[in-house]
């Protein structure tokens, strides 16, 4: 849609004006990258920071273990999406091409910390040390959740949108009133940002000044709807602004970007800075879910010139030109990745054994009578089906 | 006079017996004793602090125990109640106030969804010991959407605890063992309730409480002992219910009252064997009757009492309509004379 250029000349002094908000960067959208997608550093003055904050490079064994759980990223991601295939799993949605996002924000987190992950972000939980079957319980479908939030610190994975940023404020609000120094990254999608729960969690964290750093993997679409039609701020980032904290948007398929944009977003919320946001600007490579046809509403010149900027490339690209990566730590990543693959075969391949007994028993802290008597109806029934189903009964008849 | 005047002059007169109190302040005086008793509990909403909330239920508290744990929330009910997720998740015990039962809707995705299911999709390894406090239904002649009776939407939704006082003590009784609950619970308050008094001894309450926190939680009681049929209420129909039974008195008929006070779980024990006894029931409740958790109350009574019954359960309930203006809700609620045509229309004759 064009503006009249009558109506431009107002809006431009109409308040806070739309130029105000937009002088930093003067219609072009800044963002931090350190590695270009053939694995080179770029010039300091290219990385997009602001002068006198320029980003770190983390140090070596760090981005080597980055590219260790990359490596398996895109093998967990991989094999569910075959296992899903194989009708192991009811669906997957995958973070193909996501993965460097997926593994700095586990890796930018202390053990104390808390992690609010949606459902795309298996790997992250993964990475974040949920054992891998636990994690897939909700896919295979044989209960709505596999792990204990408590164990790891990771929230459940969250299919309502924008719904778990308001528990991770709300952890953060718990942590700060004990003056605990947790801080607790909470992840959503491009899409997401257009909730209503988007802004509440955003300005409950603000108004409460929170240590919550909120994570939006922007990779494009949501199911089929580009973010064009999500947004017209000039960037995801900018929303930040609004809420009258600050917003960094970094190259979502740079490890090396993520990592430092990140560690310093945790690093300055532990210290009293308030909520942060980091948009990271990525893409989703394959369909929303295997039950999605991305081909319908995207084409593949777009697909492609994004797997030009594969994240797991530029890395290994990298760190095999810094000599760190040699032939031998990339096969023990491999190994590494293979393992985890065949554990999530392993785990996904047994049919597990489900109890009709379940359905009733968590519904609150004790059954009440109602579901008692709902659970000695059903096992009635399962008794009765089972004992039908038998053939060396005496006399039974068939 | 502030709570802390309040509490002091309460333990001075512990001794004095029962003392005239307000639901309101039986409500503020349970919600200062679960702050006092527990450091993890909470309070919050919109205008609670400073103002002691629209109905001024939390008169005191901030002043009480601070701006840490009670606390106003900007303007926003999914924001509200996703938040006391969070700090349910991590150790609190929220106590939130959703100011008015028509504008709590905004926070029904995160009741349908979390709230309710927490417990369940994580296997009990997550509890959410929070509660939802709603003032509730009508008769206050409150302007559109400040009175609804919403409470089959909450009933409805498996891993919610429902329940509503109708009394000045179970206000009291009631709210705090909603507070000490491991359990979501939505907790309403009827509003037209809030200013009526009645002789209470706190400090007996108090000692209740502290020798058994769930005397009350799921159990209906008996309001008003009868022998010829039960009225099956709660919340703000069990003060209707019971004048109705003293007018039925007055006509020679002696008629029990059930008060529900916990709609789930639902204490079949007790309304089963009031019937039983009697023989003859109606249910009162201000909601729409379709649908409604007055229908839920008689299928549940016909299935357990069929053979103990001289005639069909009967229900007195709201009308099927957007809840009314102010000038016409006495048409919409369950009046007395509504109660006893419906009782004189159990079949008696025979």
């Amino acid at each position: 849609m064009t503006i009249p250029a009558e109506a431009q000349q107002a809006i431009r002094s109409f308040g806070i004006s739309l130029e105000d908000y937009l002088l930093p960067v003067h219609g072009r959208v800044q963002q931090i990258q350190i590695l270009d997608p053939s694995g080179h550093l770029l010039p300091e003055d290219e990385r997009g920071s602001a002068p006198g904050h320029e980003y770190p490079i983390p140090p070596g064994e760090e981005l080597l273990e980055a590219y260790r759980r990359l490596v398996i990223g895109r093998r967990v991601n991989d094999q569910n999406s075959a296992l899903v295939r194989q009708g192991r799993m009811a669906v997957y949605p995958s973070s193909h091409g996501q993965e460097a996002c997926q593994v700095a924000a586990a890796l930018c987190l202390s053990e104390g910390d808390w992690m609010f992950p949606t459902y795309r972000d298996s790997v992250a939980v993964m990475s974040r040390g949920v054992d891998p079957v636990e994690a897939m319980t909700l896919f295979r479908g044989d209960w709505h959740g596999g792990y204990d939030p408590h164990e790891h610190h990771v929230g459940i994975q969250c299919t309502p949108l924008t719904t778990q940023l308001l528990h991770a404020v709300g952890v953060a609000h718990a942590a700060k009133l004990r003056g605990e120094d947790t801080v607790v990254l909470a992840m959503c999608g491009d899409g997401a940002t257009s909730e209503g729960d988007f802004h509440e969690a955003l300005n409950f964290a603000a108004v409460f000044h929170l240590p919550v750093v909120f994570f939006v993997q922007n990779n494009q679409y949501a199911i089929s709807v580009p973010l064009a039609h999500q947004t017209v701020a000039p960037s995801l980032a900018h929303k930040a602004i609004g809420y009258g904290m600050a917003g960094e948007r970094v190259d979502g398929n740079d490890a090396i970007a993520l990592l430092a944009v990140l560690d310093r977003a945790v690093r300055l919320a532990r210290s009293g800075s308030g909520p942060l946001l980091v948009e990271a600007h990525t893409y989703r490579m394959q369909a929303h879910t295997n039950a999605d046809d991305a081909t319908r509403y995207r084409a593949d010149a777009e697909v492609q010139a994004w797997a030009a900027k594969d994240p797991l490339v530029r890395m290994r690209e990298y760190l095999r030109g810094e000599g760190v990566l040699t032939d031998d730590v990339e096969a023990s990543f491999a190994a590494d990745a293979e393992e985890v693959a065949r554990r999530l075969r392993e785990g996904l391949g047994e049919d597990a054994a489900v109890d009709p007994a379940d359905l009733f028993r968590f519904v609150f802290t004790e059954p009440t009578p109602q579901l008692r008597e709902q659970a000695a109806l059903l096992a009635e029934e399962v008794a009765r089906d089972d004992i039908s189903a038998r053939d060396d009964i005496p006399g039974k008849e068939h | 006079m502030s709570t802390v005047a309040e509490a002091v002059a309460a333990r001075a007169a512990a001794s004095a017996g029962p003392e005239p109190l307000t639901f309101a302040k039986a409500l503020t005086a349970a919600m200062a004793d679960s702050l006092r008793a527990d450091d993890s509990v909470v309070v919050f909403g919109e205008d609670i602090g400073t103002l002691g909330g629209v109905f001024r239920i939390t008169d005191g508290l901030q002043e009480e125990f601070g701006e840490q744990r009670v606390f106003d929330t900007p303007l926003a009910e999914s924001g509200i109640v996703g938040m006391a997720v969070g700090m349910a998740m991590n150790g609190l015990r929220p106590v939130l106030e959703l100011q008015f039962d028509a504008f709590a809707y905004p926070a029904f995705q995160q009741i349908l969804s979390h709230v309710a299911k927490m417990h369940n999709r994580t296997r009990g390894k997550v509890r959410l010991p929070m509660v939802l406090r709603v003032p509730y239904a009508g008769g206050i002649g409150g302007v559109e959407h400040h009175c609804d009776s919403s409470e089959a939407y909450y009933a409805h939704t498996p891993g919610l605890k429902v329940c509503t006082p109708a009394t000045v003590a179970d206000a009291y009784r009631m709210l705090r063992e909603a507070i000490a609950s491991d359990d979501p619970v939505v907790f309403l308050e009827p509003k037209k309730l809030y200013w009526t008094k009645d002789l209470v001894d706190l400090e007996a309450l108090r000692a209740e409480f502290d020798a058994k926190p769930a005397s009350s939680e799921g159990r209906a009681v008996v309001a008003r002992p009868g022998t010829d049929a039960t009225l099956i209420a709660y919340g703000p129909t069990v003060g209707t219910a019971l004048a109705a039974a003293e007018a039925a008195a007055a006509e020679g008929r002696s008629v029990e009252v059930v008060d529900v006070r916990s709609i789930v779980p639902f204490d079949d024990e007790t309304v089963t064997a009031s019937v039983r006894k009697t023989g003859r029931a109606v249910v009162v409740a201000e909601a729409a009757g379709f649908a409604s958790v007055a229908s839920e109350i008689v299928a549940r009574v016909q299935e357990r009492c069929f053979h103990s019954l001289a005639a069909p359960v009967r229900r007195v309930t709201g009308f099927d309509i957007p809840y009314p203006p102010p000038k016409l809700e006495h048409w919409h609620l369950p009046s007395v004379d509504r109660i006893l045509d419906a009782l004189d229309d159990l079949q008696w004759e025979d």
